[in-house]
């Protein structure tokens, strides 16, 4: 099956993209309100092409991700409400206030591990993707990180470990153009993060990752082949983040010009109008997506902001499963 | 005295090093160009003034920047590195727990690695992945020094020792301080490794902190003389070498010691010092020490959590109370 062919996942592709996008502008307005949240607050704005790999997963695949995160884990059916509430820092959040937005786990979708140690997730993905061999699941892994991510050695023992024992990781490398105020340039030697996937014996693909039917297409592929046991492969999908390395971040190091660039190659317009054309959406179908994406978020921020925070000796809980300990 | 941010004060060290000696070179993840444009920053400015040879970004590879450093301090050069936030030191750990403490161990004397790590630190709503004060960690590894300041003197001429020291040092800057105006001399004023500083005299406690910590020790000081209470304030200043002296001889006056650190408390530095006192001034107390930390727990995100988990002036004051 490739997506071109199934209309029901690109629709669900554009209604994730939707509602990361209400997600996220939704905190960047928050974060622009003084004292309204804790914390640093990492958008993927202008990334949510990258949901289409997060729908190429079954319900029984594992996903590992990292501090940018939001699009992945609603992709992948997050429940917004406690996401929300999370990043804010109230009981009801989905890990108790215990994470904020860094560090976002969601088991209940298989988002089983979230690490905001830049280059740790695929070294977790590793081991999760051999549990799934050893247990000789048809399942997979994928793990998200960055282009800066890929400096760490961390990611080569992983992908080597994963090459030599054929496990089914599909690594994701979102190449956003930047690694906090450093750009791809300056701080990768060569022109991509794909091309490495041959040193490690598996098949690495470079993507348009703002186009979701290529990032669908490319991740079903792969995918498939994971599931095959023919082992590990490389996605990287090139893209870039609208709003800087954080919402304090001014991007006073970037061009202009580059973000006007990027701005005219919004994921979200380009494949609404791209379903419209060719029939996949009806008249006012995409608003209607985009309304009901506003609307969950609005429920969202309603239930995260009359949740209560957790009473402070909740610290103490959660380090252990036997709490006797502590 | 002149008023600095420690922020500021940190990059007159750097830049004064720099300025005298050539083979001092600075190199980190965003020390030259950074998401904060901030001026309070101790790299900001750094690579305008002193170019891109001397003042290296690094890609985001903790190893390297820590391998980077030992293997040029050998080669004669006086590297200081940066590793953003304290919990990714566990990244560069091999190159500093094995190499840069061990080398000239291994070389029977032979081999130098003057080489200095500043490491930024502090609980500022990020959760337990970017908040984690691993300083007893690092005073665990031999041959290793450590310093960790609480104002922008200290900060300034800690750095400045610690960068022309022959061996490896690590200072933890807490980076809160930064925004923190205080007095620091101009031009090259060091404040030597290994020495404590009393910064409040006092008769019946001694209070022995370092980082932010000894902040919050000073203000529980003062709380406490409203009640009559007189705490003496001790800023170790340096973890190793440890100034033992200057412990030991206020808890020959007081007889009373209260440890205080941001970090968790078991197996914390607190530990050591409780040690100390027992092994060495145990003739000396007249109580129990006790230490306040960190429960024995990661950084929680959420405030209330933080809050919780933070050791502030009133629970040094209920401590020392506790022991009166
Ligand atoms: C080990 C480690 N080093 C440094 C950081 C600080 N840091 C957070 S995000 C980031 C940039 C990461 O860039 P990339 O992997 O491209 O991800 P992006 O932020 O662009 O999504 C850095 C350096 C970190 N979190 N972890
Ligand atoms: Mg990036």
């Amino acid at each position: 099956m490739t997506a071109k062919q199934d209309a029901t996942l690109r629709r669900t592709v554009l209604e994730k993209m939707y509602l990361a996008r209400a997600f996220e502008d939704c905190i960047s307005a928050l974060a622009a309100e003084q004292g309204r949240l804790p914390g640093m607050q990492i958008l993927a704005t202008g990334q949510e092409a990258a949901a289409a790999a997060a729908l190429a997963l079954g319900k029984d695949d594992v996903m590992v991700t990292n501090h940018r995160s939001h699009v992945h884990l609603l992709a992948r059916g997050a429940d917004p409400k406690t996401l929300l509430a999370e990043i804010m820092g109230k009981e009801s959040g989905v890990n108790h206030g215990k994470s904020g937005t860094l560090h976002l786990i969601v088991p209940e979708v298989n988002a089983l591990m979230t690490s905001t140690v830049v280059g740790a997730s695929p070294l977790l993905a590793l081991g999760a993707a051999f549990a799934q061999q050893y247990k000789e699941t048809n399942a997979l892994t994928m793990v998200f990180f960055g282009d800066g991510a890929a400096a760490e050695g961390s990611v080569h023992e992983a992908m080597n470990m994963a090459g030599v024992w054929k496990l089914p990781l599909l690594f994701v490398c979102e190449n956003n153009c930047w690694a906090g105020a450093q750009s791809f340039k300056e701080h990768c030697s060569a022109g991509n993060i794909a091309s490495r996937a041959s040193s490690y014996g598996m098949p690495g693909e470079l993507v348009n990752g703002n186009d979701p039917d290529d990032v669908l297409n490319t991740a079903l592929e792969l995918a498939s082949m994971c599931r095959d046991g023919r082992g590990p492969a490389l996605m990287e999908l090139t893209t870039y983040r609208m709003h800087g390395h954080g919402e304090y971040d001014k991007q006073h190091y970037v061009d202009p010009a580059e973000i006007e660039f990027w701005a005219e190659r919004d994921p979200i317009v380009m494949f609404s109008s791209r379903l419209e054309q060719e029939g996949v959406l009806g008249e006012g179908q995409a608003e209607a997506m985009r309304r009901e994406a506003a609307d969950k978020v609005a429920e969202a921020l309603k239930f995260a902001d009359e949740s209560p925070y957790p009473a402070p000796e909740a610290a103490l809980e959660h380090v252990w499963a036997s709490p006797e300990h502590i | 005295m002149r008023e600095v941010h420690t922020g500021v004060a940190i990059r007159e060290a750097l830049t004064l090093a720099m300025e005298m000696d050539d083979r001092v070179f600075l190199a980190g993840e965003g020390i030259g160009v950074s998401i904060h444009d901030n001026p309070l920053m101790p790299t900001y400015g750094l690579l305008e003034t002193f170019g891109r040879r001397r003042v290296k970004d690094t890609p985001v590879s903790e190893a390297a920047i820590a391998g980077l450093a030992v293997g040029a301090s050998t080669m004669g050069l006086l590297p200081v590195v940066e590793i953003m936030f304290f919990p990714f030191i566990t990244l560069a750990s091999d190159m500093l727990v094995n190499h840069a403490g061990k080398l000239r161990y291994l070389s029977g004397g032979k081999s130098s690695f003057p080489l200095t790590v500043r490491v930024k630190a502090g609980m500022f709503g990020a959760g337990c992945q970017h908040s984690h004060n691993l300083e007893a960690w690092l005073a665990h590894a031999p041959g290793l020094k450590l310093a960790f300041p609480s104002c922008p003197a200290d900060a300034k001429g800690l750095l400045l020792s610690a960068i022309f020291d022959p061996d490896p040092v690590i200072i933890v800057e807490d980076m809160g301080l930064y925004w923190m105006q205080g007095p620091a001399p101009e031009g090259d004023v060091r404040v030597p490794l290994g020495k404590a500083a009393v910064k409040r005299p006092g008769a019946d406690a001694t209070v022995v902190g370092y980082g932010r910590a000894v902040l919050a020790a000073l203000e529980a000081a003062s709380e406490l003389e409203a009640e009559g209470v007189s705490v003496e304030v001790i800023d170790l200043r340096s973890l190793v070498p440890l100034d033992r002296e200057t412990i030991l001889e206020s808890l020959s006056r007081t007889g009373r010691l209260v440890t205080v650190h941001d970090a968790t408390k078991f197996c914390g530095f607190g530990a050591e010092l409780a040690a100390i006192a027992a092994e060495e001034g145990f003739a000396s107390l007249k109580a129990p020490v006790v230490r306040v930390a960190g429960p024995d727990i990661p950084v929680p995100f959420s405030p209330p959590l933080q809050e919780f988990y933070m050791p502030n002036a009133q629970k040094i004051a209920a401590a020392v109370r506790s022991i009166l």
